[in-house]
């Protein structure tokens, strides 16, 4: 009796120790070594299509497929393959992840024939850094050319408003050159420049003007370079010391033509130095320091900020309050417009700032481009009217105004 | 012909840009990274004659011992200093084997940038938080409605933006709360305020690039 | 008061800030009573300004130097509800697949790491325990040091250090590329033509994880960690509007107000503005880090600054009334 419970005792034992081999999953495990057990593949998308991409270079094809009845069960990725011919030898364009039934081939080349298929990829990874693969292939289509387009008509909204625009701003230059009286209203800021400076000959101190951190690339830095040859011109009539300090050196090296021009053409170009135009540097922050140090020292009446600013803004503005100048400012960045609204005495709010130039030469062809970029914004307002009125009746023209 | 040129260089550039944004055809879809590229070697030269004209102007003031000479001779000695480290790592780099870069970490030029340049730029980074404070302490003042309207936009928005506004009006139903009012403020009015600066800024841009572009705008050019 | 006095305020407190024991926090009592000070100071000046002492912008910074310092060693801790921009952002993250490609941009320096770093860590954590694979680059020189120092910090968390993250394999750093914008454009064609290396110097082909990753297409979702110009405008202008890429951002609060055009009109799917984005998608991953700290000094600063708000429309009445008394 006590041997029969020790065996039945034992049997148990051994049977309870080997349970974990009967209680294998299907689940995808880690390999050991070489141990490479036979791998499902999971079936090809059933379908496949390619085509030329729309209003490029030529240099893509869009391929798109049915995804594959073992897309949820089995599949890791999908494979793109290309080839030159459908017989191939074919390399892998590109992949997605399981879920994704769309890839655009950007590695093509205009003019030559391409064959595509989709490989469905199960794959297992081994702790040995190799992989077991199951694939399954949709069958080969081809032969795709992809074709450079002349016009990208996606942007074909974009070329009607620009045409619009252009057309605009022509017909009220010639308008202004054939004589008529055109009207821009004031500004208070740019009719605050001629002060600024008088308040600074008055004191005998510096006017400063900042042009940004912005490079020549930028329009907004042209629009300041516009108006820092104005405030030459006034400062080297009233012979008030101009100081412009500059964070690009191409910047540095037009401002300084554009002052030597203005200072030569009041008559006084024994007046100008090279220095007054100076080069600081390109870090934003060491920039806004070199600043406040030469503001706080200088203490400087009259101060521009006029181009591309960022943080630094804010900074350069108090700055400049604390040490008791007048400040205009403009920019084109309309996160910085607040805080130069908040520190200065005036501030130019976005496209004052490229009006500037045409307001204070009051020449007629900039006064008409002026006019023709207002009838421009009046056509863009009744457009966001129309299509607001015409969304709330449900029918949704957004499109037309897409760009890409 | 010395303002001629520029003109004429200006109008090609211009209109070969304007044509590279609509048409995707080769040559047209070449012309953005040529010009990218030119754009970017001539800053990269150009950058020279900033750096000369910065180095000219210290010794000026130096030898002429102007009131701010002490501030030239920091600029000379920190300006040397970084260049004189990077130099130093660069040519003790490429005898490594691999090569390496004179940014690495550890080398005397990464030294400098994290332990001298990255502190000094975060310094006046927070100087922000100072002026901001000082500036609203200034700016946000009732003296008119549209100052008030501002005002109370700011109250809403700074007190709404922090986890102290869900703190005293968490008892108010969602769409009472201060929270629910700051991101009112944000999606609605200032983004419709910001679109129209954007546009304004837009039309700005086109007209002022059409001006450079058929030589109507000289001013940057002629002072 | 006295000029020299302010120095004397300054150099007091930083001997005893660096005296003090750390790391040093209050109990909440000490916390209470800490505000309560803070709170009768502002009382204080206000009751003065009503009598006519007008007070100088050193005061305010004082003031917001000592709203931004005390709340680092008080036990607060606020609760933060995630809002809608960052919850979008949040989703389209979680809901990528483990194995998803994300591209990583970080367009920022240090300046701004206060803002945008802990949201880079946290998102970093987030892909790493959720088996992203990560492409780091930037068009910022210093955001791919930043996105260096991100990861760093993230691998030494257990959780993730378990996982035997490898370089090349589950995350890569291809470093900073100069030319802005024209980058991104470029990047539509081909990855390898603007980064043909990595930081490292390795070969794009050779790295396993770039192994099939020619363009935009082959990525499932852009994160951008921006603080200025090269930014999410610019990733929204061409990668999005160009290439169909799904774009996410984390901006500075600066930025934040002008990129929300982008984000109502769905070209942006989601946007972590600010210390409060960042708190918020610290919340929302539940990678609890340094915004949360943070968020209590800019919960302070701000009140501190409607009350100088208060007080500086106080001044602004008490001078109204004294112009009309002497008109009167």
């Amino acid at each position: 009796m006590d041997r029969l419970k020790a065996l039945l005792f034992l049997t148990s034992v051994i049977i309870l120790l080997c349970l974990p081999a009967f209680s294998q999953t299907d689940a995808p495990t880690r390999l050991v070594g070489d141990a490479k057990p036979a791998i499902e593949s999971p079936a090809g998308p059933p379908s496949v299509e390619a085509k030329d991409t729309k209003n490029d270079d030529g240099s893509a094809i869009d391929v798109s497929w049915q995804l594959s009845p073992d897309d949820q069960r089995l599949v890791t990725k999908y494979q793109v393959l290309r080839s030159k011919s459908s017989t191939g030898p074919f390399e892998v364009a590109g992949e997605t992840t399981k879920g994704q039934h769309t890839y655009t081939d950007n590695g093509v080349k205009v003019g030559e024939s391409y064959f595509y298929k989709i490989a469905a990829v199960y794959e297992i990874k081994s702790t040995d850094s190799t992989s077991v693969t199951g694939k399954g292939e949709s069958q080969v289509i081809g032969p795709i050319k992809p074709i450079a387009q002349w016009f990208n008509m996606r942007r074909l909204n974009v070329l009607i408003w620009l045409l619009v625009t252009c057309a605009a701003i022509l017909f009220y230059i010639m308008q202004a050159k054939s004589g008529k009286e055109l009207y821009v209203r004031k500004i208070a800021g740019i009719d605050a420049v001629d002060d600024a400076i008088g308040r600074a000959t008055e004191m005998g101190r510096k006017v400063f003007f900042v042009p940004g951190i912005q490079d020549m690339d930028d329009v907004a830095t042209i629009a300041a370079i516009t108006i820092l040859g104005r405030v030459a011109r006034i400062c080297a009539t009233n012979e008030t010391m101009l100081d412009v300090p500059v964070s690009r050196s191409l910047v540095m090296v037009t401002a300084r033509e554009s002052v030597r021009e203005a200072y030569g053409k009041v008559g006084r170009p024994d007046a100008f130095k090279e220095d007054q135009v100076h080069y600081v540097t390109d870090d934003q922050f060491g920039y806004a320091a070199a600043i406040d140090g030469m503001v706080m020292r200088d203490k400087p009446a009259a101060m521009f900020y006029m181009g591309g600013f960022f943080a630094e803004a804010l900074i350069l503005a108090e700055t400049g309050n604390n040490a008791g100048a007048i400040q205009i400012a403009g920019t084109n960045q309309p996160a910085q417009i607040p805080f130069f609204v908040a520190a200065c005495d005036y501030t130019l709010i976005g496209e004052e700032l490229f009006a500037a130039s045409a307001y204070l030469e009051r020449e007629p062809r900039l006064l008409g481009s002026l006019k023709g970029q207002d009838f421009a914004k009046g056509l863009f307002l009744l457009a966001i009217f129309l299509l607001l009125i015409l969304a709330m009746f449900g029918y949704n023209w957004v499109s037309i105004m897409d760009v890409s | 012909m010395k303002r001629e040129i520029p003109l004429i260089i200006t109008f090609v550039a211009g209109v070969a840009f304007v044509l590279q944004y609509f048409i995707p055809h080769y040559p047209f879809n070449r012309f953005e990274n040529i010009f990218s590229d030119w754009f970017s070697i001539v800053g990269a030269f150009a950058i020279w004659l900033g750096a000369l004209s910065l180095m000219k102007l210290c010794l000026l003031n130096i030898s002429k011992k102007s009131s701010d000479w002490p501030i030239s001779l920091l600029i000379i000695v920190s300006f040397l200093a970084i260049v004189i480290a990077g130099a130093i790592d660069g040519f003790h780099g490429l005898n490594n084997v691999p090569a390496t870069s004179f940014r690495d970490p550890g080398t005397n030029f990464d030294w400098l940038y994290q332990k001298v340049y990255t502190p000094l730029s975060s310094t006046m980074f927070a100087i922000l938080a100072f002026f901001v404070a000082s500036a609203s302490y200034r700016a946000f003042r009732a003296r008119n409605t549209a100052a008030t309207l501002l005002l109370f936009s700011a109250f809403f928005v700074m007190i709404g933006r922090v986890p102290v506004g869900d703190y005293l009006s968490g008892w108010l139903p969602e769409r009472m709360q201060l929270s629910h009012w700051a991101n009112w403020l944000m999606a609605f009015p200032n983004t419709a305020g910001q679109r129209a600066v954007m546009i304004g800024i837009a039309l700005g841009t086109v007209s002022t690039s059409l001006r450079i572009i058929l030589g109507i705008e000289r001013s940057h050019l002629e002072g | 008061m006295k000029k020299y006095y302010y120095w004397i305020i300054l150099a007091a407190l930083i001997i005893v800030l660096i005296l003090l024991p750390k790391p040093l926090i209050v109990s909440p009592t000490v916390s209470t009573i800490i505000t309560v000070l803070l709170g009768l100071a502002l009382a204080g000046v206000l009751v003065l300004t009503l009598r006519g002492h007008m007070i100088g912008r050193r005061t305010v910074f004082l003031f917001i130097g000592v709203s931004l310092t005390l709340p680092f060693f008080m036990n607060y801790r606020m609760p933060i509800k995630v809002s809608p921009e960052v919850q979008t952002l949040y989703d389209a993250i979680a809901k990528l697949p483990p194995g998803s490609k994300v591209l990583a941009a970080f367009d920022y320096d240090p300046p701004s790491a206060p803002e945008l770093q802990p949201q880079a860590e946290a998102f970093m954590a987030f892909a790493f325990k959720h088996n992203l694979k990560v492409i780091i680059m930037g068009l910022w020189p210093q955001g791919p040091q930043q996105a260096d120092m991100a990861v760093t910090k993230v691998l030494q968390e257990p959780e993730i250090r378990a996982k035997n993250l490898r370089y090349g394999v589950d995350y890569v750093n291809l470093g900073f590329q100069s030319g802005n914008e024209f980058v991104i454009q470029r990047m539509g064609t081909s990855f390898s033509g603007m980064f043909p290396r990595d930081i490292y110097n390795t070969d794009y082909d050779k790295i396993p994880l770039l192994n099939g990753v020619e363009n935009f297409s082959n990525i499932d979702f852009v994160f951008n960690l921006s603080s200025g110009q090269p930014g999410t405008v610019e990733w929204v202008q061409i990668a999005v509007d160009r290439y169909g890429v799904k774009l996410g951002a984390g901006n500075t609060a600066v930025q934040a107000p002008s990129v929300y055009p982008y984000l109502s009109s769905r070209r942006l799917t989601g946007l972590a503005g600010g210390m409060t984005g960042a708190a918020e998608f610290e919340q929302a991953t539940k990678e609890i880090g340094k915004a949360n700290t943070y968020i209590l000094s800019q919960s302070f600063s701000h009140m501190v600054v409607i009350a100088f708000i208060i007080i500086g429309n106080a001044a602004l009445f008490v001078g109204y009334r004294k112009s009309k008394q002497k008109g009167a």
